[in-house]
């Protein structure tokens, strides 16, 4: 996987914090604007379509594990 | 309006009863090949197969050149193509040349492009020309050729496909008969009805946004550029297209909602104050106005046993590429060579796979190409909305956005992963990979003349040709293999250079190019052997790869 996914940040939580500093203040709506220009900025910045594509993957697996997750919480109540 | 009047004339033509209709008892008529429709794909394609010598019938249902401008973007490629087919310069000298586009978002633009920035080809990016010059072209070149029995209101009302050959029934004003051919071409359109005949199905994705194509007369002043906007002041919160045809004709496509109804929306009154709003002024008037949905869909299978589909009846796409007419085009020139050999028991009638494997692949990417710039100016969620505001804003300050902005990729000859080509044995930088279009270039006689590799190629007809850059002595191309020469003696000067620097030759490179100008192998050093070796599956006679 050409993904790099280990830590490259010498100081993670500035990188962190940075993010979540430019989101506030701003409503819902506003910050799924300034995530699509960041996604579009980033992504430009790496240049390789297959780091895009496993990262959307990797992405893409929260979806489907919190999903999951869901599910076994909803049959779990069932059961009970 | 006399030019309108000889425009009338031009178009209109009469039915005439053939020795066909009248043949005895349960005697059939016997063709090798019918061509069905006679739009730019049916006329070219039996253009191209009468050029190669074989004679065809050419069946339309209607008397006439279909009415209104329909497809205006010819390309480069389709030029070269017509060139060979005898009509380019006619195309060229109506046509309106163009190659810069540019893209506005509201009132800004946000970049321009030019689609053929280097000099050294002798036909333009593209031509803008209405789709009834075009047609009326081809059927005016048909009359020089005595191969070719054009006959209008015939129309194919039932097909039965034999092992040996296809059984046709046609319907005209006196009546039914009956033709057998050996092969049969559906070039009928979109709407193609031997497509139902064949029981084939024509799968894809319908888009639901309406868009209204008016063509209007005026004089302006704005230059032969194609204009695209998004979100412009004038029609807010969608997209407009302007571009210039020949005669002060003006296409004009606004993108309207999914909502709009199509019979309200058509009118005249309604239509004139969008365009009024759109130019500043009402002093137009209207060529014709329709309004559509897109749909992008293609036919599982082009090559139905002795019925093959080009063009629309193949596969549809959105107009926003110019990719629907070229792309038929591309199909004519692909399957002509193909079956003339077939025709001729010059090769299999296997090789014909190859026509179905080349251009359902240029299909696809035609269907993606064009459904990317739909999805752009028509976003299907609203978070490909927001994505799409941010490539717009992104754009009026980076480069990288301005390349994602997506108002329409412009056609250009897709290249094949093909059963035909030969992979490259050498190292090569730079050039046309064997399944690519061959380049132009200019080329100068050995009288001195200017000319271009495109008006060598095609001289003396197409066929397989060796394209050889000389090495003092050059090698003999096999039999039946012209022979284009660059340098040495009695071969064409390339004076800029441009020729080895496109193809990235040294002395003694070759290039075996398909009759289609495609690129079947190529050489650092070639050998009689290789070459032999490449043509023959170009041929489609090497049975192991075909």
């Amino acid at each position: 996987m050409p993904l790099s996914t280990s830590s490259n940040f010498a100081r993670p939580d500035d990188a962190f914090r940075a993010i979540v500093e430019a989101h506030r203040g701003f409503t819902d709506e506003q910050s799924a604007d300034f995530d699509a220009a960041l996604v579009l900025i980033l992504a430009n910045h790496i240049g390789d379509i297959d780091v895009l594509r496993d990262a959307i993957v990797l992405a893409k697996r929260r979806m489907i594990d919190g999903q999951q997750q869901q599910q076994r919480q909803q049959q779990q109540q069932q059961q009970q | 309006m006399a030019k309108a009047d000889t425009h009338q004339a031009k178009t209109q033509f009469g039915y005439r009863r053939h020795p066909d209709q009248d043949r005895p008892g349960q005697s059939t008529a016997e063709h090798p090949v019918v061509v069905v429709g006679a739009g730019p794909v049916g006329l070219s394609l039996a253009i191209d197969l009468a050029q190669r010598g074989q004679r065809v019938v050419l069946l339309d249902d209607a008397d006439r050149i279909g009415e209104g401008s329909r497809a205006i973007c010819f390309s480069k490629r389709s030029l070269e193509y017509w060139d060979r087919l005898g009509v380019g310069d006619r195309m060229v000298d109506k046509g309106v040349v163009w190659s810069v586009g540019r893209i506005f978002h509201g009132e800004q633009q946000l970049y321009q492009f030019n689609l053929l920035p280097d000099d050294g080809h002798k036909r333009p990016a593209f031509i803008n020309l209405q789709q009834y010059y075009a047609e009326a072209y081809l059927v005016d070149r048909i009359s020089d050729l005595p191969e070719i029995n054009l006959r209008w209101r015939n129309k194919v009302t039932a097909l039965e496909s034999r092992n040996d050959s296809v059984a046709l029934t046609i319907e005209t004003p006196e009546g039914a008969y009956r033709l057998h051919a050996q092969y049969v071409v559906a070039c009928d359109g979109a709407r193609s009805s031997l497509r139902q005949m064949v029981g084939a199905d024509f799968a894809g994705q319908v888009f639901e946004d309406q868009f209204l194509i008016a063509d209007v007369k005026m004089t302006a002043e704005f230059p032969t550029e194609r204009w695209f906007w998004f979100d412009p002041p004038f029609h807010a919160g969608r997209s407009a297209l302007l571009h210039r045809q020949p005669d002060d004709v003006w296409r004009i496509d606004l993108q309207l909602n999914r909502y709009a109804d199509p019979i309200v929306e058509k009118k005249p009154e309604n239509v004139r104050p969008r365009i009024a709003r759109m130019l500043g002024h009402d002093k137009f008037e209207f060529e014709w106005i329709s309004l559509y949905k897109f749909q992008c869909r293609r036919m599982d299978r082009f090559v139905h046993g002795r019925v093959i589909f080009a063009g629309d009846s193949a596969h549809q796409v959105s107009p926003f590429g110019a990719r629907g007419a070229n792309s038929g085009l591309e199909d004519a020139e692909n399957l002509s060579w193909k079956l003339d050999r077939v025709l001729r028991g010059a090769s299999p009638a296997s090789l014909l796979e190859s026509y179905h494997v080349e251009r359902s692949l240029a299909a696809d990417e035609n269907i993606r190409e064009s459904t990317r710039s739909t999805d752009f100016m028509a976003p299907n969620s609203h978070q490909e909305a927001r994505l799409r505001k941010a490539v717009l804003s992104l754009a009026k300050e980076t480069e990288f956005g301005k390349r994602m902005v997506n108002g329409g990729r412009l056609s250009v000859p897709c290249s094949y992963d093909s059963p035909l080509s030969s992979p490259d044995a050498d190292a090569w930088r730079g050039g046309p990979l064997p399944g690519c279009s061959m380049l132009d270039a200019p080329v100068a006689t050995r009288a001195g003349e200017q000319a271009y590799l495109t008006d060598a190629f095609r001289k003396d007809g197409t066929d397989f040709t060796l394209l050889s850059f000389s090495n003092g002595a050059a090698i003999d191309a096999p039999e039946g293999v012209k022979d284009i020469r660059i340098g040495g003696e009695g071969g064409l000067a390339d004076p800029s250079g441009l020729v080895a620097k496109r193809y990235g030759a040294e002395p003694d490179s070759a290039y075996l190019l398909r009759p289609d100008g495609y690129v079947a192998a190529r050489f650092r050093h070639p050998t009689r052997e290789a070459i032999a070796a490449a043509l023959s599956r170009a041929q489609g006679l090497n049975r192991r790869l075909a």
